[in-house]
């Protein structure tokens, strides 16, 4: 192989590698070349994606660290903070779901970790092709059962998430995992190498041969080929895990350690030059000191191994012992490995002879790429719709428990059970409900937890889509009771060098931009996954949105169930609902089209904070904001939350299918007892309601259009999502 | 009163073990594995979880840890254990309690809250309920099947040791079970989490009472 087929396979591009020839003033070994092709990855290095990024705010009063470290950090209070970050496993899971669903748990769990959290709860997002597709069956179920796999043995409670089938993921499924964890505030930890002669630790799992080029995999298209890069993807033990995570916590809390790093991509490659370009100094790393659980590795094997279940630590030298006894108590392999220098580089000896060495300021030095943002010509062609050419819709009762029935819509049920959602006795609202509830032991303190993407508002209008997806992360909070207060984001497209992709990118980027800045919630944390592509195309541009908000007093909350009968109903939001870009227009029509309205922030964020008022003022106890399928399906899912029916008597607007089954943003559904409507009515002025019937008896009957029994919504809302779609036998995969 | 919980590597409702016992009004004490030692405690609670990953099989690790050499001989001198989840698992791979936990009919983890009924207060743990009554407790589990021999099975029966049994069977176990006890009736295993009803907040506290009862029991034995 000459000196280009290596770098070409290595992912690095002909002027990355002149670049890397300037930079180092010679030609870099295999070993150096290796490092720079994991560190300038896109999934690394954000070459892609950096300066559109820029555009995200990330101050706000409640951070307490931003972007740039593991994860981000924002406060509670009563010395409480939180510490979140969402993160893709893509292109793993689309070759080998079980482990790439698994390891994606494993690795977040380890960024929170590593700012010195304790991980209490966990979220996905998860995209797949169309289940009639036997591979897309395949890919869901081991998905999930990855998932499960990890984060039920880890012991973290899988509290809240979603999941969406379209075709544009047929191949290519988009697997984010989310993590939070709560650590006192003032004592979380930065990732950075400081004071010369300090050590390396390296604790955890062996070091093997797994994962090598896993994240120059992840920054690749999927072709026929990427079957062979089985061997690429990472393999998880939720075991290690565990005693990673109580190891970690345990020395943190003697007070061991000078600063701690996770392994994710690039191994100890990433983990040491990030540490050692933070803190300013180097890091020499002797790989033979290295704990190996197979023989014959080179070198370069060792240092950009993605082996899971690994930390790496800069401890003081009198101190060394004591943690790798600690270590040995939780039946982990440690080792002193290396030591921080004064020079600035990532050196790496082996046998005392320095194998490979590049000033790590060079390896966090990717080139940045920015292109020009043209709109692609496919936004006009699918923006074109007049929802006058669709016929009157006839069977109002058969629509909504075919739409009820659809995998998208259909309760999610056979997934969370799936997940041990209650281990760590904190969670409070179930999944099911608009977010996750969960609360902080000894306080009246709790946070709220969602992720939210609408890929098909995305693809139709890529910025209106990117606010949307911010709107609805803060209004499903809200909707809790909780204020929400930051957001971490799993940023999901297809490739960037072409001219779909970036303007995809910009577009959202965009679009959650403002509605960040108009609704004051700063990103903190995230993740770019680009390149989701296979010979198809490209996934929908998907930028999974995962926000946390805190409530001082968790007692005061509110989910989707009706609890009572003779409440009233109040729709509470300006109710203009279009059939653009609807589940309604594909479910019934087969067509994914139309021009979603942009969000309007201000209305938005008035409702949703009048809605938390309403809430945390102890008058409302239930409420529930509309989404996917519109009014109708707001109003079935309540119902069938709380086991009792609801009549609506009064349909604000035009034509009624429109009205039933068109979506809309910035709208809440509120049943709230009729001895509190009065108090309600004065916290609601200034912004748009109307009371639209009430709750009571078996049935949900809307305005003489819909009249069905509750047992008979039940039954098409409750599918199982995993035999529905089996062949005979089972036999899948 | 203390209770100890013993915390195996893997182990993962060991703190909400020791959260529950408090709250019950109990003083919770932490049992390590690689200590074989009780330290005096009057009970103990093998809690859920993934002990060693759950790895060759739920519990068959966790049964050879040095903490369990003194946990057998009190168990065998009559003192009140309970096993939760893993716990349980642990305790039939220990030959504590017959028969063996299974993986769900359904291949696949469930986690939900299960109706059940409690069949006896004929043991530590369940001394202050009623037989007949209705206990709704979380499940959590991949391998909940409980199966028996149909001679010990029906030994079981007859002897009044089926001690909680499912209204609406999640796992396929035999019989409903969800519960039983030894024949000694102070070793008790439990496929549902009492624990994780130990506060109105989670949804009910309707578990504590599983811990006041050994309370209450150890409170009559005095």
């Amino acid at each position: 192989m000459n000196i280009q087929e290596t770098y070409t396979t290595l992912g690095l591009s002909d002027s990355e590698y002149d670049r890397i020839l300037e930079l180092m003033g010679r030609a870099p070994n295999y070993l150096e070349l290796s490092l720079f092709s994991v560190m300038w990855s896109e999934h690394c290095s954000y070459k892609n994606s950096r300066p559109l990024l820029k555009r995200f705010p990330n101050r706000g009063p409640r951070v307490l660290q931003g972007p740039g470290e593991n994860a981000g950090v924002v406060k509670v209070g009563s010395g409480w903070a939180l510490v979140f970050k969402m993160e893709s496993h893509n292109h793993p899971s689309a070759v080998e779901p079980y482990e790439g669903a698994a390891t994606s748990v494993g690795g977040i769990i380890r960024d929170v970790l590593a700012m010195g959290a304790r991980p209490v709860a966990l979220l996905n997002s998860l995209r797949f092709g169309p289940l009639e597709d036997e591979r897309n069956r395949y890919l869901f179920r081991e998905v999930v059962r990855g998932i499960a796999g990890y984060g039920n043995a880890i012991g973290v409670p899988t509290v809240g998430g979603e999941v969406e089938f379209a075709p544009a993921y047929s191949g290519n499924p988009l697997v984010n995992a989310m993590c939070i964890g709560l650590v006192r505030d003032h004592v979380f930890v930065r990732a950075r190498a400081v004071g010369e002669g300090n050590l390396v630790v390296l604790f955890g799992a062996k070091t093997g041969r797994d994962g090598i080029h896993g994240a120059t995999f992840a920054s690749d298209e999927l072709t026929e080929e990427s079957e062979e890069k089985r061997p690429n993807v990472q393999v998880g033990d939720p075991f290690a895990g565990k005693m990673l995570v109580e190891c970690s916590l345990s020395l943190l809390e003697k007070n061991l350690l000078v600063s701690l790093q996770d392994l994710g991509a690039a191994g100890i490659t990433s983990s040491a030059s990030e540490m050692a370009a933070k803190g300013g100094f180097g890091i020499e790393i002797n790989v033979e000191k290295v704990p190996l659980r197979e023989r014959g590795m080179e070198p370069w094997e060792i240092v950009i191994s993605e082996s899971q279940e690994r930390m790496l630590a800069i401890v003081e030298p009198e101190k060394a012992e004591e943690v790798l006894r600690v270590a040995e108590r939780f039946e982990l392999a440690a080792a002193v490995i290396g030591r921080v220098a004064g020079h600035e580089d990532l050196r790496i000896l082996h046998g005392g002879e320095v194998v490979g060495s590049v000033p790590a300021p060079h390896l966090a030095d990717a080139p940045v790429y920015e292109r020009e943002v043209v709109p692609p010509v496919y936004l006009e062609e699918v923006r074109k719709l007049n929802p006058e050419n669709f016929p009157a819709l006839q069977d109002y009762n058969a629509t909504l428990l075919r739409m009820l029935s659809h995998p998208n819509l259909c309760s999610r049920r056979s997934v969370y059970e799936q997940y041990d959602h209650q281990v760590g006795t904190n969670t409070v609202v179930l999944p099911g409900a608009d977010a996750a509830v969960m609360r902080i032991k000894g306080t009246t303190l709790g946070f709220a937890a969602v992720t939210d993407c609408r890929g098909r508002y995305c693809y139709l209008d890529p910025k209106a889509g990117g606010a949307a997806a911010i709107a609805e992360a803060y209004r499903n909070l809200s909707c809790t009771g909780a204020e929400p207060v930051a957001v971490t984001d799993c940023l999901n497209f297809g490739s960037p060098e072409k001219r779909e992709g970036y303007y995809q990118l910009a577009a959202c980027i965009e679009g959650m931009a403002e509605a960040c800045e108009a609704l004051g919630t700063p990103v903190v944390s995230g993740n770019v996954s680009l390149y989701n592509e296979t010979e198809e195309g490209p996934v929908y541009p998907t930028p999974s949105v995962g926000m946390v908000g805190i409530f001082e007093d968790i007692r005061k909350r509110a989910t989707p169930a009706i609890k009572r009968e003779g409440d009233a109903l109040v729709l509470v939001g300006g109710f203009r609902p279009v059939l653009d870009g609807s589940e309604y227009l594909e479910i019934m029509h087969g067509r994914v089209a139309g021009a979603p309205p942009a969000p309007d922030l201000i209305s938005e964020k008035a409702v949703s904070d009048t809605v938390r008022c309403t809430i945390s003022a102890g008058i409302v106890d239930t409420a529930h904001d509309l989404s996917g399928g519109g009014l109708s399906l707001a109003l079935a899912e309540m119902a069938l939350m709380g086991s009792i029916g609801a009549e609506v008597w009064l349909l604000p607007g035009g034509r009624q299918d429109v009205v039933l089954f068109g979506e809309v943003g910035g709208c809440v559904l509120l049943a709230v007892h009729e001895e509190k409507l009065e108090e309600l009515e004065d916290l609601l002025e200034g912004v748009h309601y109307v009371g639209i019937g009430h709750t009571g008896g078996e049935k949900l009957s809307l305005s003489g259009l819909v009249d069905l029994e509750l047992t008979e919504l039940l039954e098409a809302y409750e599918q199982d999502l995993f035999e529905r779609h089996a062949p005979e036998g089972g036999q899948l995969g | 009163m203390r209770i100890g919980v013993t915390i195996f590597p893997g182990s993962n409702c060991d703190h909400d073990a020791l959260f529950a016992i408090e709250r019950a009004g109990v003083t919770p004490v932490q049992l390590w594995h690689a200590d074989a030692d009780l330290k005096g405690v009057d009970a103990v609670v093998v809690p859920g979880g993934f002990s060693y990953g759950d790895y060759l099989r739920t519990g068959a690790i966790a049964r050879f840890s040095k903490v369990m050499v003194p946990l057998e001989e009190f168990a065998e001198s009559g003192g009140p254990v309970l096993g939760v989840c893993n716990g349980f698992q642990v305790l039939t791979e220990a030959h504590l309690l017959p028969g063996a936990l299974l993986r769900n009919t359904g291949m696949r983890f469930v986690c939900k809250r299960v109706p059940s009924r409690v069949e006896t207060s004929e043991t530590p743990w369940t001394s202050l309920f009623e037989p007949g009554d209705e206990l709704t407790l979380p499940v959590a589990h991949n391998e909940g099947n409980y199966f028996v021999d149909s001679r010990t099975l029906a030994e079981l029966e007859d002897e009044g040791r089926v001690v909680l049994r499912y209204l609406k069977n999640p796992n396929g176990s035999l019989n409903d079970i969800a519960g039983i006890c030894n024949a000694a009736r102070n070793v008790v295993g439990l496929m549902p989490h009492p624990e994780r009803f130990s506060e109105g907040i989670l949804g009910s506290e309707g578990g504590l009472k599983v811990f006041r009862s050994v309370l209450s029991y150890a409170g009559a034995k005095v």
